[in-house]
């Protein structure tokens, strides 16, 4: 198996891990994070696919490559606002974190 | 050379290996500042990956971004929400199951795709590169980026301003005239106030130079942007710069000079080149140099701006 599926299938892995952290991450600052894991995993498809593609004397297809750099300024910039909603949801209200409340105990 | 090739995937298999244990650290460890650090060093290796895929334009941008302004981001913040209840697993566990197993075909599948990817792979490579000599850039990531797919960039650029108006529409109104309060430490220490201030002199350095070199190498406005807010950021930590406050005009000012000057020159190619986002022939080189110039203030700006943080609301209640 060449390098480049093979990271192929990490990409496809990540995203999987992503998800899971996204249904059942401990509290909104770690689905945040498992966000961007799933984020990474499709960026590293992108990048294979951009592998895939080399040719022309370039190590990789630009196209994919520059969508990817792109992709990776709006995922700060996505984060942030998400961070920046969670902080002032926690400071405003002092309520409890947006996880799942813990059902029969309030 | 198979003793080469041998040693090459092992690396692979070690990075990715790594890779996916952080993945799983940052989902699973009982604590939120363990995450984010778990993160930061998650990002640091795609950076490697990257590299193994013969993207180095894509290698820069993670390290600054994906690890290390995240990092940052996320890290402040798991200081500020409070912790998350603790979880009582024995009645979640059909959940994590059904969401392990949903997760696992979604993987699945995605592997699946990957491996009966088309061959030979579709490609614009040539394209691009027949294509390179009219843009007068050698970096093709960096034509494509301000050339062939220029209406991308642009919008990105946009989003990020709206990134930062939607950001700072959270600060409430008793606070709007506060400086931003995320990164400034009580107490720096003396070794960090020092090497904040040999570092932004020296970073600044670099950042240009990427920023130069970015026309015909690996490099570019976003990675020298992304050098320039996290530099300006340690130095907001350590007091050497004091933080603005988002009433300001000059940071406002130099947020969105970039996609105002980008908009500009592509509504003036309609006219000049007959196309929006068109350059007048024989002029390429200097108008990408002066969009790449003034972009790389606003996303310098705009990234360090959202660094910065908000306000700090609990001081100021009226």
């Amino acid at each position: 198996m060449s390098s480049v599926t093979f990271y192929g299938l990490l990409g496809s892995l990540l995203v999987g891990l992503g998800l899971y952290g996204v249904i059942v991450g401990l509290g909104a600052l770690r689905k945040i994070l498992a966000f961007n894991l799933l984020g990474s995993g499709v960026f590293l498809l992108f990048g294979v696919i951009a592998q895939r593609g080399a040719g022309a004397g370039f190590g990789g297809d630009p196209v994919p490559q520059a969508l990817v750099i792109t992709g990776l300024v709006v995922a700060f910039a996505a984060t942030a606002l998400a961070v920046g909603l969670l902080v002032r949801l926690g400071e405003s209200a002092a309520l409890d974190d947006v996880e799942d409340a813990p059902e029969g105990e309030s | 050379m198979s003793a080469i090739l041998d040693l090459a995937s092992l690396a692979d298999v070690v990075l990715a290996v790594t890779a996916l244990l952080l993945g799983l650290w940052v989902i699973l460890t009982a604590d939120a500042l363990r995450a984010a650090i778990g993160f930061l060093v998650y990002g640091l290796l795609m950076a490697i990956v990257w590299i193994r895929l013969d993207a180095p334009d894509i290698a820069l941008t993670e390290a600054a971004i994906g690890g290390g302004l995240i990092g940052l981001l996320v890290l402040g913040a798991s200081t500020r929400v409070p912790p998350a209840p603790v979880a009582r697993s024995a009645r979640r566990w059909p959940l994590h199951l059904l969401a392990a197993l949903l997760s696992a075909a979604v993987a699945l599948g995605l592997a699946t795709v990957v491996l009966s990817l088309p061959d030979p792979a579709p490609s614009l490579a040539a394209t691009v590169a027949a294509e390179l000599p009219a843009t007068a850039v050698e970096n093709p990531v960096t034509a494509v980026l301000m050339a062939f797919r220029a209406v991308d960039t642009l919008f990105e650029t946009v989003v990020l301003v709206l990134a930062l108006i939607a950001f700072w529409s959270l600060i409430p109104d008793a606070s709007w005239r506060q400086p931003l309060a995320w990164l400034p430490l009580p107490h720096p220490s003396p070794p960090l106030v020092l090497l904040a201030r040999l570092l932004l002199p020296l970073v600044i350095l670099v950042a240009l130079h990427l920023f130069w070199i970015g026309a015909s190498l690996p490099g570019g406005k976003f990675q020298a942007g992304a050098l320039l807010a996290g530099v300006w950021a340690l130095a907001m930590v350590a007091g050497v710069m004091q933080p603005p406050a988002a009433t300001q005009r000059l940071p406002r000012l130099l947020a969105v000079i970039g996609p105002l000057v980008f908009f500009a020159i592509g509504l003036a190619g309609i006219w000049l080149a007959g196309d929006f986002l068109a350059y007048p022939l024989g002029v390429e080189k200097p108008l990408i140099l002066l969009i790449e110039a003034v972009l790389l203030v606003s996303v310098a700006v705009v990234l360090g701006l959202i660094l910065a943080g908000l306000p700090d609301a609990r001081e100021d209640r009226p």
